[in-house]
Parts: structure tokens; C-alpha cells; sequence
């Protein structure tokens, strides 16, 4: 499969921890405001088909092609800084950071990049209330239901207007409304801003937002054939 | 369920009499529905006249399930491609998923595939609820979430089964 204008296009991807391969030959692509599932049973790989293909960790072997960018060619500093510029990350629990108000974990990535702090914290309250959740912006992430959480971690992911929003199930610990709303979120502010989003799932109903899946089962993902 | 398709997979493995169609039957996927031999008639001259079986001999004495009957070429195709053909998510899908995906293994097809396949089909159809639920009122939601939490049983299923494939194979292997 050569997908044409992909985005992110990763390549007969490997990596085993110890013995046993982890990733054994996968591929994957995904277009600009394009959501994709990745599916399939726990330990089949999943987790670390996302963090390969966001350069948190590097394949044994493979490629990982991010626009221009090889991603598996390019020294970790470099990787570090493509992380923060272009790519948004949402996980299932715990990423916020728990002395900082709501509002100010979701201004942190912006600071982060140079924004200065009013600038970043008119766009952080931006995002809290497309998120539906501007009420929480002063509090603390211990203060807060887990629903709410993940949707301040998801404002916090977009903010800063990354190119690829990676996911790992996202809605994991919620229940299946909140889960459902969070994902709803999630996929209408992703495309509203032309992001892709890579959303790791094993649970159908949520794999239903995106526009086409992936499965992975013992390392290996299959672009499923017929899907729209 | 296809009774036909399921007898026709049945007889790929080697020709088979009427009473002994009927024993395979049930022992594989009868367990709440044992076939009755007016059923096994009426489906074998049906698949005898469509050119899907061939009558291939006859046991001595009387009534038709002496005859003994082979799969032709033309039938062998036409559980392929049944076989191939993901089901129309429904409800109660469960009894002829089990039985394509056992008759699957039985004739050393990709029962993988299969699963694989339907899993495509399910998903497409919760799409296209989701997106309906999404732009609806109150009710569309509670009528699509009905739907979807059906659908997503059935996909649970396809998972485990996915799992199991290699002990359900030795199991109806035998
Ligand atoms: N850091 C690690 N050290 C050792 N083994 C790992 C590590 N991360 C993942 N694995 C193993 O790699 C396989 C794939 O794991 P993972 O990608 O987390 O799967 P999934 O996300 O689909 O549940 C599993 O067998 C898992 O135990
Ligand atoms: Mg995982």
C-alpha cells in the first residue's frame, strides 16, 4: 500500500524487547485530518506501533516517515523538538501535571514552544471551553472527575495546533458516555483543525469515530480491505 | 443459518449418505436444532438440481438416505465464496458465524480472514450509526446505542474466537 499525500507513513516496522518481537513487520499511514483506529488484542502491539511511529521510541528496524522527515534517521534532539512542535499526545491516565491549575496544564505545551504566558493562556482557555470544560480552568487535576480530565488532557494536546494527535486509549478509563463524549471532542476539534489523529482502542464502539481502522495482532497491522 | 452451504461444506471433505450428512450436522451444529431428514431431503434435491452436489451412489433398500452424495466443482465455489462473504450484521448472527468459521477450518480455509472480514462489516455499520447518532435527537441516540452495544457484543465474540482459532481447529479437527 503507497498511500499518496500520507502524512505519516511507517514501513515494515520492528522491534522486540528481548526475545520476543513486540512489532514484527508493521505498516501503517494516516492522511491529514484523517482519525485511524488501531485495533486489536492487549500486548498485540499497539502501544508500541504509536510510540514508534511518534519517535517516542526507535524501531529495531523499518522507517517511519513523518512529511520530509525520516523520523528513524534523525538524531533524538531533533526528534524531541518535532515531538513538541507538531505532534499532540493524549494517554489513558495521569499526564497532567498535578501541582498546575487545569488551565495552566493546558497553556504548558504552548509555553513550552515560546508563547508568552498571556498569549498562551487565552488560547489554553480557548480550547477548555471547546472542550466543554472552561468551569474546571482553576482547578487542580486532583480536584477533578477522570471525565473531565481526560478532556482538559485532550485541550491540552490540541492547543498548541499539532499536525498528528496520538492517542492511547484515550476513553480507557472512562465510562461509556463520558467516553463517548470525550471522543466525540476529540475527532470533531481534530478535524475542525485539519490534525490526524492515531487512536489506539480495543473498544469498538469508540474505534466507531474514526474513519477507518487498522488491526494489529502479533506485531503486524493490516489495513482492513473495503473499509471506506 | 444456510443449511444448504453448511451441508455442501460438510460433503468437501469426501461424499457423504444422506444419514450420515445429517449425524455431521448435528453433531457440529445442532446442539439446540437437530436437522430433520425432510430438511436434509429437500435441501440435497435442491442442491442436487442446482448442479452442487452429484448423486454418488445408492446403498441397497429403500428411502433416499441411502444415497450417498459428492460435492461437484460448481459447489465447492459456491462455499468459497459464501465463506468469503462477511454476514450482514444482524442480530442472532452468532449460530452462522460459528458455522462458517468451523466449516472454515474443517476445509483448511483462512478462518482468520474471515473473522477479519466480518470484523470490517460490523465496523462499517457502527460507523455509520455513531455519525447518525451524532446529528440525531434524544431518540436516535438511545435507538443507534441499542444498536451499537449489539454490535459490539458480536464484536467481542469475533475477537475471542480470534483468539481461539488454534483450539477450536484441533477440536473440530478431532
Ligand atoms: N517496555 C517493555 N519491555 C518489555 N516488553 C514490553 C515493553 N513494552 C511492551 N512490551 C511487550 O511487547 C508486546 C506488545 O506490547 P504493547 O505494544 O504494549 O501492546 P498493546 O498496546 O497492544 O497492549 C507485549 O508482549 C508486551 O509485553
Ligand atoms: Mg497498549
Amino acid at each position: 500500500m503507497t498511500p499518496a499525500g500520507s502524512l505519516l507513513e511507517a514501513r515494515a516496522l520492528r522491534k522486540a524487547y528481548g526475545p520476543t518481537p513486540a512489532l514484527d513487520g508493521a505498516d501503517f499511514s494516516i492522511h491529514p485530518g484523517e482519525v485511524v483506529a488501531v485495533m486489536g488484542p492487549s500486548g498485540s502491539g499497539k502501544s508500541t506501533l504509536l510510540h514508534c511511529l511518534a519517535g517516542i521510541i526507535r524501531p529495531d528496524s523499518g522507517t517511519v516517515r513523518y512529511g520530509p522527515h525520516t523520523l528513524t534517521d534523525l538524531s533524538d534532539t531533533h526528534r524531541s523538538a518535532l515531538r513538541r512542535t507538531d505532534f499532540g499526545f493524549v494517554f489513558q491516565f495521569g499526564q497532567l501535571v498535578p501541582e498546575l491549575t487545569c488551565l495552566e496544564n493546558v497553556a504548558l505545551p504552548l509555553r513550552l514552544n515560546g508563547t508568552r504566558r498571556k498569549a498562551a493562556e487565552h488560547r489554553a482557555r480557548d480550547w477548555l471551553e471547546r472542550l466543554e470544560v472552561d468551569d474546571v480552568a482553576a482547578k487542580r487535576p486532583g480536584e477533578i472527575s477522570g471525565g473531565q480530565g481526560q478532556r482538559v488532557a485532550v485541550a491540552r494536546a490540541l492547543a498548541p495546533q499539532p499536525r498528528v494527535v496520538f492517542a492511547d486509549e484515550p476513553t480507557g478509563a472512562l465510562d461509556s458516555l463520558n467516553g463517548e463524549r470525550v471522543m466525540g471532542l476529540l475527532s470533531d476539534a481534530a478535524r475542525a483543525t485539519g490534525a490526524a489523529v492515531v487512536l489506539v482502542t480495543h473498544e469498538p464502539r469508540v474505534a466507531a469515530y474514526a474513519d477507518r481502522e487498522v488491526v494489529v495482532r502479533d506485531g503486524v497491522a493490516r489495513e482492513m480491505a473495503g473499509a471506506a | 443459518m444456510s443449511i444448504g452451504h453448511t451441508l455442501l461444506g460438510l460433503l468437501e471433505s469426501g461424499p457423504r449418505h444422506g444419514y450420515d450428512l445429517k449425524r455431521a450436522f448435528d453433531e457440529h451444529f445442532g446442539q439446540d436444532r437437530p436437522l430433520h431428514y425432510g430438511q436434509v431431503y429437500s435441501t440435497m434435491s435442491r442442491l442436487l438440481k442446482n448442479g452442487l452436489v452429484e448423486v454418488d451412489g445408492v446403498e441397497a433398500g429403500a428411502g433416499p438416505e441411502r444415497k450417498r452424495y459428492a460435492i461437484t466443482d460448481a459447489g465447492v465455489t459456491d462455499v468459497a465464496q459464501w465463506l468469503a462473504r462477511p454476514e450482514k450484521p444482524e442480530p442472532y448472527l452468532q449460530s452462522t458465524l460459528y458455522t462458517k468459521v468451523v466449516l472454515a477450518l474443517m476445509t483448511g480455509r483462512d478462518a482468520a480472514e474471515l473473522l477479519d472480514g466480518q470484523r470490517t462489516e460490523h465496523l462499517r455499520l457502527m460507523r455509520g450509526l455513531t455519525e447518525r447518532k451524532r446529528s440525531g435527537d434524544l431518540a436516535d441516540q438511545l435507538i443507534c446505542d441499542h444498536a451499537l452495544f449489539h454490535l459490539e457484543a458480536d464484536l467481542r465474540w469475533l475477537e475471542l474466537t480470534a483468539a481461539r482459532l488454534d483450539k477450536l481447529a484441533a477440536a473440530v479437527r478431532g
